[in-house]
């Protein structure tokens, strides 16, 4: 691994506040390239808005996110030029209801990459095809079940060629048999080495494809090592509860 | 009873007075086409405007929303009068010669594309904010955002309430025919007073009824064929 490879996404001190409530705590966290870091913790625990912060959507008031060896945090930046290299995937799927599969694969390259549509498309029918779904590409979102859905959203992200992908507790919406599918294209990303950092309630799929677990508790990371280490023997007091109220959930 | 039916219903009455009717019910129909497509432009633009971000654009929001409350508030009556007699008092060049048509559809379009504005506006707010989130993380500009995204779903979400904008707009041409405009109502006004008849009234309830009615079951159509379209496999 390379120097600029070390650390290619870094969090130095980010605080958050909505109002008067601090969501994140002076965060720092550092992800290598190729590097799969999942965050757990409870609902609350800053997970979330970690995320929209490297991706910019919530703007941080203190600390600095560097991305490839940039700050993006200045406020100098071309955010969308930013976030063309950083995928999101949402709980909620957030496709787009009025436009097919294939439209809301396509739809930023073209717009935002200068793809014509003939290359956006075959762009879009190999990712398709990686995620099972060839023949869905003129379907609309309400046509497809809720896996196939964030398995859209998933492809609709990789359409960017991103360098980093932001998973925000992408299952926490399924049914549990339609979990399974989008774990496992997570899974393949993984194997062709994608960086990514991923919010998630699957302990134990965390435990079989992290690189790092960070436990977050009220907007600070408490925790943080390999997931072997952090699942079964956890230093922190809070992060043995968390787990063991899991355990106790049957999710582990 | 036989009075009421003679003064508003007679035959001979109605066979004479529709064709008079009609011709100045063509006027009725331009002014509302041409008001009709400057609306749907203008307030589009100006909801574009209340919901632009940022501070810098306040002066523009300010002014839109000026706007919007002024003629909202005003009576369509006194817009047509202020525009019909009071621009060709100014003797100005090109502002004080146009038609009394001309001033007719830009009373309609000022009054409307006010309402209209509030209607569009309500369309792009009853977007879910994840649906603006999502674009916005995949690198789309606000603008890119705006057109792709948000409009073409806010805008299907306001046909219905767009369209009884419009049935008010169809039946308000008739107010323009105060500055002198022959349109229906004025048609109908001769028609009376030289036969002493209401049928020409009559004549003219008759068409506006029957411009509105298919109207409606257009927009009633569209709204179904593209749920339709969007429900339907498309292969």
């Amino acid at each position: 691994m390379s120097v600029a490879d070390k650390g290619f996404v870094r969090l130095e001190g980010v605080t958050k506040r909505f109002d008067d409530l601090v969501v994140l705590r002076n965060v720092d966290l550092s992800v290598d390239l190729h590097q799969v870091v999942c965050l757990i913790g409870a609902s609350g625990s800053g997970k979330s808005t970690l995320l929209r912060c490297i991706n910019l959507l919530e703007p941080v008031d203190e600390g600095r996110i560097v991305v490839d060896g940039q700050t993006i945090t200045n406020g100098a930046v071309d955010v969308n030029a930013i976030r063309r290299k950083i995928g999101i995937v949402f709980q909620a799927f957030n496709l787009f209801p009025h436009m097919t599969v294939m439209q809301n694969i396509t739809l930023a390259p073209r717009k935002t990459r200068g793809l014509s549509k003939k290359e956006a498309e075959a762009g879009a029918r190999e990712l398709l095809a990686r995620i099972g779904l060839e023949d869905k590409s003129n379907e609309y979102p309400d046509r497809l079940s809720g896996g196939q859905q964030q398995r859209v959203a998933i492809a609709r992200a990789l359409a960017m060629d991103p360098r980093l992908m932001l998973l925000d507790e992408i299952t926490s919406a399924l049914d549990p048999q339609l979990v399974a599918e989008v774990l496992n294209l997570v899974r393949g990303l993984t194997e062709v080495g994608m960086t990514m950092i991923i919010a998630t309630h699957e302990m134990s799929f965390a435990r079989e494809i992290a690189d790092k677990v960070c436990f977050l508790d009220q907007g600070v990371i408490l925790e943080e090592g390999p997931a072997q280490q952090i699942f079964t023997e956890p230093r922190e007091q809070r992060t043995r509860e968390f787990l063991a109220r899991i355990i106790e959930a049957g999710r582990l | 009873m036989g009075k009421f039916l003679h003064l508003f219903f007679s035959p001979l009455g109605l066979r004479r007075a529709i064709p008079q009717v009609w011709d100045g019910f063509q006027t009725n129909i331009k002014m509302m086409l041409i008001a009709e497509a400057l609306v749907l432009v203008f307030a589009l633009v100006v909801a574009i405007i209340r919901g632009l971000p940022g501070r810098t654009t306040f002066p523009l929001r300010a002014i839109a929303i000026a706007y919007t409350d002024f003629f909202r508030g005003t009576p369509l009556i006194l817009v047509a009068y202020v525009f019909g007699l009071g621009l060709p008092a100014l003797q100005l060049a090109v502002i004080s010669n146009q038609s009394l048509v001309t001033y007719g559809v830009l009373s309609l379009t000022i009054v409307y594309t006010a309402y209209v504005t509030e209607v569009y506006r309500a369309g792009i707010e009853s977007v879910h904010p994840s649906q603006r989130m999502a674009a916005r993380s995949l690198g789309l500009t606000y603008a890119q955002t705006m057109r792709h995204v948000i409009l073409p779903q806010a805008i299907r979400r306001v046909v219905p309430p767009l369209l009884n904008d419009f049935i008010g707009l169809q039946k308000d041409t008739a107010i323009i025919t105060v500055i002198g405009v022959t349109d229906a109502l004025a048609q109908a006004g001769f028609y009376s007073n030289d036969f002493f008849s209401y049928a020409g009234y009559m004549a003219a309830a008759f068409f506006f009824v029957i411009l509105t009615i298919p109207f409606a079951r257009f927009t009633d159509h569209l709204v179904k064929e593209r749920e339709r379209r969007e429900r339907a496999q498309l292969v």
